[in-house]
C-alpha cells in the first residue's frame, strides 16, 4: 500500500470532496458524511489509509489537537463566569449523574470497578465538535436546546482536565506497563502518584506560559507587523505544546486544549481564532474523516451483538439523563428532545481517555478498542438522530421556529470599536464611561495590552478582516465604528462589514472633506468629522473673547455645524460627476473655494429675529402716535 | 449684618437688550452682589448643579432677574428650576437648604401696567402670572417678595431705563440692609 503523504493527503481530500456534498445534498450533514467517507476509505473497508491494527488516528492527530485548541478558545474567563449558572447546574448535573447510571450499569453487568469508573467518566462526556458543528449547520446553535447543549459541552470541556490528571493514578500496573502508542518515555518510568503530579505539573507549566511568557512573544512578533509572521507563532504554539506533551509522555490533546484555554482570555483570542479559522473546517473534516477511518469493523463484527448492545444502551441511557435534565430546566417536548439527540454521543476525548487508561493498564487492550468502537459508532448515530429529530419532532410542534430573538443584553458586545487611536480612544472612554460594552479591536499591540491591563475587552488584530469581526461579534453588536489609521484600511473595513453583516451599522470617522466623501461612497452610514466639532469650539471661543455673548457663540457655532452638513451632503452628488480625473489635494481646494464663495454671501449666520424687540417697539410708537 | 445677593441673571441675547442691560449694569458691581450671568455661564444648558447649589447656600437673597417671554422666563432658568432645586436639597422632608432665605423676581415686560389686570389685555396681574415662581420659592421654603417689575418697556426712552435702573439698585440695596 502507499503510504506517502501526498497519497494520504490525495485520499483523505478526495474522500472529503465525493462525501461531503454527497452527504449534504442528502440531507445528512457534513459531519455525516466524513464519518461514512473515512469508515470507506479506513483500514477495514478500502484500506486505502491505516494499516490494520495500526493507530489511524495518529495521522489525524494534527485535526485534534487543532480543534482541541480552538475549543479550548472559546472558553473565554468572562463567557465562563456569565455562563456558569448554566454550566455547574445543567452540565455538573449531567456528568455526574451520566457517570453513575453508565459506571452503575457496567458494575450490574459485571465489570471490574475500575473499568467501571473510568466508562461511566469518559462516556459521560459527549462530543463538541459533532454536536456543536451539527448544530450550526442547522441553523439550532441559537435554540434553547442549542444554548443549554453548548453550556454542557463547556462543562465536559473543563471536567477532562481533572480526569487526565486522575486518570494515571487508577493505573493498575507498575511502571512501564503502558506506553505502547508513543513508546517509553520519562514518564513511565514513574510511579502512578508521580504521574499524576507529572501530569499536573505540566498543566501548570502551560498555564504559566500561556499566562506571563506567550502573550510577550506574540506582541514582539505583532509589532512586526506581518500577519504570516503572527500565522507561524500561532501554529508554532501548537507544534511545541504537542512535542512538550509528547516527549514528557502526556496527551497532547490536553496540553493544545489548556493552550487554547489559557490564550482565550488574551488580547490574541480573536486574531488567533482568524488565523485558524480557515482551516478549522477542514481540520475538524479531517478528525471526522479519521473516526470513520478508526472505526474497527473486525472488533463491530467479531462482537456484533455486543457492540450494538452497547451503542443503543449508550445512547439510551444518556438521552435518558439528558431528557430528565431538560425536562428540570424547564425546556419544551420539542427542545428537549433536540437537547437529547444532539448530545446523547461519546466524545472525541474518549479516544484520548481510553488509549491513556488502556496505557496505565485500567483497561485491557481488547475493552478500549470495544469501547472507542461503541463511541465512534455513537458519534455516527449523533446526525441520524438529528435528521430523525428535524423529519419526525419539530414538524408535529407547528410553525413555532427555532431561531430565538437574540438576547437584549449581547454576551458580545453592542458596540465593535476599529481603531483606538487619538479618536477611537475618546470614543472607547466615552462608551465605557457609560457603561456600554465595547470590543476594542486595535492593530497595535501594545495599546492593546495597555487596555486590557485596565479590563477592557481589547483584541489585537486588522480589522477588515472578516473572521476577526465576526469574532468580535459583528453579527449581533448593533455598531461598528471604524477610525483606524489609514483611509485604506477604514475603506476596508466598512467594505468587509457591509458585505458581511449587511445588517451592522457603521459609522467612521473623518480627518477631511475628501476623506469624509472617499468613507460615504466606501459605504458608511454614518460619518464623523473628526476636526467639526473642535474647530467650531474654538472658534465660538474666539468669538467669546472679542465679547460676544456665550449663548449667541454658541448658537453661532450650531448653525454654521448644521450649514456645514448640509452643504456637505449636497457637495457629496455633484462631486460624484466632477470627480473623475482629479487628485485629492486638487478636489480639496476646490471644495475649499466652493465654500468661501457660498458664505461670504452670508451677512451674519445668526442675525436671525431672535427674542427681537425692535418690530414690538416700531409697533408700540406707531399706536402710540396715532393714539394721541 | 448685612445681607448677602444673588443675582441669577437670564437674556438669551444680550447684545439686543436695552432695558435688562440697564438693570444688570446698574446692580452687577454693587457690593454684597453676586451677578450671575446663567446664559453667558451655560450656554450648552448644561447646568452645574453643585456649583449653584454652593452658590445659593453662600447668599440670603436670592434674585431672578430675566425679561418677561410669553409670561414667564427664558427657557434656561426652567432647566435651571428642574435641575438644582432638588428633592433632598431644596425641599422635602430634608431638603431644608433654602429655608428662610428671601426670593425676589426682577422682571421687564413690554406690556403696559394697565394691560396687567382682570380688564386688560392681559387678563392677568404679574403677581398671579409669577404664581409658579411664587410656589417653588415657597415650597422651598423661602420668602416670596413683591416682584420688581419695569412695565411698558417698549414705550421707554433713556431716561426712563436709567430711572428705572435706578430704583431696581436702589430695592437691591435695601434688601441688602434689612432684616428679615
Ligand atoms: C420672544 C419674546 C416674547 C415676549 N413675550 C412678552 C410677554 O409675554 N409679555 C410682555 O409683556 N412682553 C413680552 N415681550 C417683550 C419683552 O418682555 C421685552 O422686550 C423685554 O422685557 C425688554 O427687555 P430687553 O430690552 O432687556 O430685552 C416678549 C419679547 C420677546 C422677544
Amino acid at each position: 500500500m502507499q503510504t506517502g503523504f501526498f497519497f494520504q493527503a490525495l485520499v483523505y481530500l478526495c474522500a472529503a470532496v465525493v462525501a461531503v456534498p454527497i452527504a449534504r445534498r442528502l440531507g445528512l450533514g457534513s459531519v455525516l458524511g466524513y464519518l461514512l467517507a473515512g469508515a470507506a476509505i479506513g483500514p477495514f473497508a478500502l484500506g486505502l489509509v491505516g494499516r490494520e491494527g495500526a493507530d489511524v488516528l495518529h495521522f489525524a492527530e494534527v485535526g485534534v489537537v487543532m480543534m482541541l485548541f480552538l475549543i479550548g478558545l472559546e472558553l473565554e474567563a468572562v463567557r465562563l463566569w456569565a455562563l456558569r449558572g448554566a454550566l455547574l447546574g445543567l452540565g455538573g448535573i449531567q456528568v455526574v449523574a451520566t457517570s453513575l447510571a453508565i459506571g452503575v450499569t457496567a458494575l450490574a453487568l459485571g465489570a471490574e470497578w475500575r473499568v467501571a469508573l473510568v466508562a461511566g467518566l469518559v462516556l459521560a462526556l459527549s462530543s463538541t465538535a459533532i454536536a456543536l458543528q451539527s448544530l450550526r449547520e442547522k441553523g439550532l446553535a441559537r435554540t434553547d436546546a442549542g444554548e443549554r447543549a453548548f453550556a454542557v459541552l463547556l462543562f465536559q470541556d473543563l471536567a477532562v482536565i481533572p480526569m487526565l490528571v486522575l486518570l494515571p493514578l487508577l493505573g493498575a500496573h507498575a511502571a512501564g506497563a503502558g506506553g505502547a502508542a508513543h513508546g517509553a518515555t520519562a514518564i513511565d518510568a514513574l510511579p502512578a502518584w508521580g504521574r499524576a503530579l507529572a501530569t499536573l505539573a505540566a498543566v501548570a507549566a502551560i498555564v504559566l506560559a500561556g499566562r506571563f511568557v506567550v502573550p510577550p512573544l506574540f506582541r514582539a512578533v505583532a509589532r512586526s507587523g506581518v500577519r504570516e509572521a503572527f500565522t507561524a507563532a500561532a501554529l508554532l504554539l501548537v507544534v511545541a505544546i504537542v512535542l512538550l506533551m509528547q516527549s514528557v509522555g502526556l496527551s497532547p490533546a490536553l496540553g493544545t486544549f489548556l493552550g487554547g484555554v489559557v490564550l482565550a482570555s488574551s488580547e490574541f483570542r480573536h486574531e488567533l481564532e482568524g488565523d485558524i479559522e480557515p482551516f478549522k473546517g477542514l481540520l475538524l473534516g479531517l478528525f471526522f474523516l479519521s473516526v470513520g477511518a478508526s472505526i474497527d469493523f473486525g472488533v463491530v463484527a467479531a462482537n456484533g451483538a455486543s457492540v450494538a448492545a452497547l451503542v443503543v444502551g449508550l445512547v439510551a441511557v444518556k438521552a435518558a439523563v439528558l431528557l430528565a435534565l431538560g425536562r428540570a430546566a424547564r425546556l419544551s417536548a420539542e427542545q428537549n428532545l433536540l437537547f437529547a439527540a444532539a448530545l446523547a454521543q461519546g466524545g472525541e476525548f474518549a479516544f484520548v481517555l481510553f488509549s491513556l487508561a488502556a496505557q496505565g493498564g485500567v483497561l485491557a487492550p481488547e475493552e478500549a478498542d470495544l469501547l472507542v468502537a461503541t463511541v465512534a459508532l455513537s458519534m455516527a448515530a449523533t446526525p441520524l438522530l438529528l435528521l430523525g429529530w428535524e423529519r419526525a419532532v419539530r414538524p408535529r410542534f407547528g410553525a413555532r421556529r427555532a431561531a430565538r430573538e437574540p438576547d437584549a443584553i449581547d454576551r458580545e458586545g453592542p458596540v465593535i470599536l476599529a481603531g483606538f487611536g487619538a479618536f477611537g480612544s475618546i470614543v472607547g472612554r466615552f462608551l465605557l464611561a457609560n457603561g456600554v460594552e465595547t470590543v476594542v479591536l486595535d492593530a497595535d499591540s501594545d495599546h492593546v495590552a495597555l487596555m486590557r491591563g485596565f479590563g477592557i475587552r481589547a483584541y489585537y488584530g486588522d480589522a477588515s478582516r472578516e473572521e476577526l469581526l465576526r469574532a468580535a461579534g459583528a453579527e449581533r453588536a448593533r455598531l461598528l465604528i471604524v477610525a483606524t489609521g489609514s483611509l485604506e484600511t477604514m475603506r476596508k473595513v466598512i467594505h468587509t462589514a457591509k458585505h458581511d453583516f449587511p445588517k451592522l451599522r457603521v459609522a467612521a470617522r473623518a480627518r477631511s472633506r475628501v476623506e469624509a466623501y472617499e468613507l460615504l461612497d466606501a459605504g458608511a452610514d454614518a460619518i464623523y468629522r473628526a476636526s467639526l466639532d473642535t474647530a467650531l469650539r474654538s472658534g465660538a471661543d474666539a468669538l467669546r473673547a472679542l465679547g460676544f455673548p456665550a449663548y449667541h457663540a454658541h448658537r453661532a457655532a450650531q448653525r454654521f455645524r448644521r450649514h456645514d452638513e448640509a452643504s456637505w451632503r449636497e457637495l457629496a452628488a455633484v462631486r460624484r460627476d466632477e470627480r473623475v480625473f482629479q487628485s485629492r489635494a486638487r478636489e480639496s481646494l476646490q471644495l475649499l473655494e466652493r465654500l468661501l464663495r457660498e458664505e461670504r454671501d452670508v451677512p451674519d449666520p445668526v442675525d436671525d429675529n431672535a427674542w427681537d424687540a425692535a418690530s414690538l417697539r416700531a409697533e408700540r410708537a406707531r399706536r402710540d402716535a396715532t393714539d394721541c | 449684618m448685612s445681607n448677602a445677593i444673588l443675582v441669577l441673571f437670564a437674556h438669551p441675547a444680550l447684545q439686543r437688550s436695552r432695558v435688562q442691560r440697564a438693570l444688570a449694569k446698574a446692580v452687577r458691581d454693587l457690593e454684597g452682589v453676586t451677578f450671575h450671568d446663567l446664559y453667558e455661564a451655560y450656554p450648552d444648558f448644561d447646568v452645574d448643579v453643585a456649583r449653584e447649589q454652593a452658590l445659593l447656600a453662600a447668599h440670603d437673597v436670592v434674585v431672578l432677574q430675566h425679561p418677561l417671554y410669553w409670561y414667564a422666563a427664558p427657557p434656561l432658568v426652567k432647566q435651571w428650576f428642574d435641575l438644582v432645586l432638588e428633592h433632598g436639597w431644596a425641599y422635602g422632608a430634608r431638603g431644608t437648604a433654602l429655608v428662610g432665605k428671601r426670593f425676589l423676581c426682577a422682571v421687564s415686560a413690554g406690556g403696559d401696567e394697565a394691560a396687567y389686570c382682570a380688564e386688560g389685555e392681559n387678563r392677568f396681574s404679574l403677581r398671579q402670572l409669577l404664581a409658579p415662581v411664587e410656589q417653588t420659592a415657597r415650597l422651598c421654603g423661602m420668602e416670596f417678595l413683591d416682584p420688581f417689575v419695569v412695565y411698558g418697556t417698549h414705550a421707554l426712552g433713556e431716561d426712563e431705563i436709567e430711572a428705572a435702573a435706578a430704583a431696581y439698585a436702589a430695592r437691591l440695596g435695601a434688601l441688602r440692609g434689612a432684616e428679615r
